[in-house]
């Protein structure tokens, strides 16, 4: 996800926009675009969506809240998503995300004050032999419990930590 | 409208495909020559670590000088031991080595790479049968039950090289298809009596003779690989390992049809599904077997790549199509059929992922060897994502008729930590929870709908001793409630109403009459619901109230949860006889400050503090297991 990236936005709008046709076909491609390049849909890039499919921002605003994948607030430095498939549910998936939700102060949907964390639920993502799961950003950690939670977590704030004593 | 072969220009597609053919065999035999070794990367290999172990093989290769090439290859079903790694050698056993980290992957190097020395010690098997004492993957015990043929190439080929699958047969199917009049293709498949496994089994010859009989044009073939059930990764193990199976079986469905488009519509969160079958694609196409006048012939055909978004109900054909159309994915009233009135309106034929890729096998094959596989009614093999309480979670494939108990306790290795089966739910939140006593049912199409569950995507989830079915039930509702799609008001409501006294029930809140309410409720939602969604929905209540009725009415009666899972009605408690008082394992990891040493520093849980997120009894050292879980709450011994 470059959703870092410092171009203005609009430009970076403008290029996701140039290499599609003005089709209602090209919408849902249009929105996960977005999707990938900010992390979350900004409601100006909707409306901005919108007008060039020449489709009403309502029903844009309807489509993009009916499917599962589009968020509209931004993800967290470490986006955060808790496997709540069956199989990771069958062996401790809930206590994890109550884990999370804890130690984060937020919950599912949310983001952490500090914009460090996001926190989502994902259905399945294929290694239930791992289970329960959890994916923070690209890595993802297998048998996780309650406690380990805590020191996932304790170890992602520590390594940051460590970035930006660095850097001073 | 009459059969009619394509007319060709100057070169036969026969030709070409012969030149195409002998190529990937010198590809092939070249790698045979030498060692070689196959690393199963997968999304399954990847979370396991399976990329450290390639670059470490690659690494390490590179570093002695060894020409042995390290091929990506995609999931070979064993799951529970990636990252896996096949050693080929020219003139010894190929060996298959399980649970591979980067410290394995030198002893191999040096060992059978290099040496001769085939470490059995690290090995799961060999992959042929070998005369000598050493285990072979053919003899495990599921390979006496498995059938692997829609999954014959997984974790054999590299998933981004044509050649592989053409130097196996690959395309060979396509070729004899171009020269086969239409009808007699769908006779074939009609024939074998392959049924469609994305769920309902609808007879897949008859599909295509309908389709291909409708009118309208053009006409579009679609494969669904949305595969939304949140425990099932069938379709996607595939896509990644053998990605051509699929798009050979697509081509061949729209020759059949006469139609130049194809589409695709894969589920989002499988970035390297849709990865790999994009390579596959481009691949395809470099060899002329896709796209305008394919191989020479006048028959063209194209692909296009949908992405889905996430919804759970965009795996219903009609809710599918809307979604490409750029809609919301809503299930639309019957008739008229999409093989009529499908995509933008016009006749199409949709098959699951597992559907097309038999396709090729069918025509290479023969419908009368298909036929051979399975049961009366449901011919073929079935392919299950096994997970839940099982020791070998993975890929199985198995012909139908295979019984539940044969598929769990000999494929699947049976249920680890000697516990005790509860019971299996199939077919993810459209099926049903079957219990213990049941598992001599044969898995094939009827026979499980006539338990109540059904076949459905192919999800298999074992359950034991430790599982609340009640809270099972109430996952399942949550899930099917949060993806109705809210056109049908059974479907809306219904499922909110069934969920809210799943909810009561799992907190102590039941009465005994919810028991009926929540059984006509879900009879009626079956009957108020357009589509499988709300049709399906209430499978996981049914079967369970049918099924384990003592876990509800212990809930509700007694406010007791059997399984000890259900928090509200549980408690967790330190018994002081056993505490060691010395350790502070507990104190220190509960989150809540919970726990406190009294005057004899035996650890005593504040139950009013207490979250319930079990750390305590996790850490409680083996030798004192001094925490236990009780139900009801009342349960815990009082202080005197
Ligand atoms: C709510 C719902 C979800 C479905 N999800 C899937 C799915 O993920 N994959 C799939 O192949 N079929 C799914 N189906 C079944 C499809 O509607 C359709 O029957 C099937 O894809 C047809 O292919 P087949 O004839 O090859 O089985 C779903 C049906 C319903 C009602
Ligand atoms: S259920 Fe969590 S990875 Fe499959």
């Amino acid at each position: 996800m470059k959703h870092t990236s410092s171009k203005k936005s609009t430009e970076r709008l403008s290029h996701i926009l140039s290499h599609h046709k003005p089709e209602r076909v090209e919408l849902i491609p249009i929105l996960q675009e977005v999707e990938e390049e900010f992390g979350y849909l900004p409601r100006e890039a909707m409306l901005e969506a919108a007008n060039f499919t020449q489709i009403p921002a309502s029903d844009v605003f309807g489509i993009a809240t009916f499917y599962n994948r589009f968020r509209f607030t931004p993800l967290g430095k470490h986006p955060v998503k808790a496997c709540m498939g069956t199989a990771c549910h069958m062996v401790g998936g809930a206590l994890v995300l109550d884990a999370l939700e804890r130690e984060l102060g937020v919950k599912v949907g949310d983001i952490t004050h500090d914009g460090e964390f996001s926190l989502d639920r994902v259905a399945c993502i294929g290694c239930c032999f791992l289970a329960p799961v959890v994916v923070i950003g690209e890595d993802i950690h297998p048998r996780v419990t309650p406690f380990k939670v805590e020191e996932i977590l304790a170890g992602l704030k520590e390594r940051d930590a460590g970035k930006t004593a660095h850097k001073d | 409208m009459p059969a009619r072969p394509p007319t060709r220009t100057s070169i036969s597609p026969q030709m070409t495909f012969d030149q195409i053919k002998d190529q990937a065999t010198s590809e092939w035999e070249a790698l045979q020559q030498k060692p070689h070794i196959l690393v199963g990367t997968a999304t399954c290999g990847r979370a396991a670590g399976a990329l450290d172990v390639l670059s470490t093989f690659e690494a390490e290769i590179r570093r002695q000088n060894i020409d042995a090439p390290v091929v990506p290859v995609g999931c070979m079903g064993l799951c529970y031991a990636e990252p896996l790694v096949v050693i080929i050698k020219p003139d010894n056993f190929s060996v298959c080595y399980g649970n591979t980290t980067s410290e394995s992957v030198r002893r191999l190097v040096e060992g059978y790479v290099v040496g001769d020395d085939p470490c059995f010690e690290l090995a799961l098997g060999t992959l042929e049968v070998a005369d000598e004492n050493a285990p072979s993957i053919p003899e495990l015990p599921r390979f006496e039950h498995e059938l692997r043929h829609i999954l014959r190439h997984c974790g054999y080929i590299n998933p981004e090289s044509i050649n592989h699958y053409i130097r196996r047969g690959g395309y060979s199917s396509l070729i004899k298809a171009l020269g086969t009049p239409q009808q007699e293709i769908i006779a074939e498949i009609k024939a074998s009596g392959l049924r469609g496994r994305g769920g309902a089994g609808f007879p897949t010859g008859t599909k295509w003779g309908l389709c291909h009989n409708a009118s309208g044009q053009p006409k579009y073939i679609v494969c669904n690989a949305d595969e939304g059930d949140p425990g099932a990764f069938m379709d996607r193990a595939i896509l990644e390992s053998d990605p051509h199976s699929v798009i050979e079986g697509m081509i061949i469905a729209g020759y059949t049809m006469g139609t130049p488009h194809g589409y695709i519509y894969v589920r989002d969160e499988y970035p390297l599904a849709v990865k790999r079958f994009k390579i596959a694609l481009q691949q395809a196409r470099t060899k002329g077997l896709l796209g305008n006048n394919l191989l020479g012939s006048d028959f063209s055909f194209h692909i296009e790549v949908a992405e889905g978004a996430g919804a759970f109900v965009c795996g219903e054909a009609s809710a599918l199509m809307y979604s490409i159309e750029g809609k919301r994915g809503m299930p639309r009233v019957r008739p008229p059929h999409s093989v009529e009135s499908g995509l933008w309106g016009k006749p199409t034929l949709l098959n699951n992922v597992k559907t097309f890729a038999s396709v090729p096998m069918i025509l290479d094959r023969g419908a009368e060897w298909y036929a051979s596989i399975g049961t009366e009614g449901s011919k073929g093999t079935a392919v299950f994502a096994l997970a839940g309480k099982v020791a070998h979670t993975g890929l199985v494939e198995v012909p139908m008729g295979t019984t539940l108990r044969d598929l769990i306790f000999q494929v699947g290795g049976g249920v680890p930590k000697n516990k005790k089966i509860k019971g299996v739910q199939i077919g993810g939140p459209s099926g049903g929870c079957l219990p213990e006593s049941l598992l001599d049912t044969p898995v094939d199409f009827d026979s499980l709908t006539k338990v109540g569950s059904l076949m459905g995507s192919g999800g298999m989830i074992v359950l034991d001793e430790d599982n609340c079915m009640v809270d099972a039930a109430r996952y399942f509702l949550d899930f099917v409630q949060k993806e109705s799609c809210g056109k049908c008001t059974m479907c809306r409501l219904g499922t909110k109403q069934l969920l809210d006294i799943l909810v009561d029930i799992t907190t102590g809140k039941g009465k005994i009459e919810d028991m009926d309410l929540l059984v006509e409720l879900a009879e009626d939602i079956k009957e108020g619901s357009l589509c499988g969604l709300g049709h399906s929905a209430p499978n996981p209540v049914l079967t369970t109230v049918r099924y384990f009725r003592d876990e509800y009415e212990a809930h509700i009666l007694e406010k007791r949860c059997p399984a000890l899972v259900c928090k509200e009605l549980i408690a967790y408690y330190i018994v002081p006889e056993k505490c060691d008082r010395g350790c502070e394992h507990c104190v220190l990891t509960c989150p809540t400050e919970a726990i406190k040493s009294d005057e004899k520093r035996i650890k005593i849980i504040d139950q009013t503090k207490c979250v319930k997120c079990g750390n305590c009894q996790m850490v409680c050292p083996p030798e004192y297991d001094a925490v236990i879980r009780v139900s009801p709450p009342s349960a815990i011994p009082q202080k005197n």
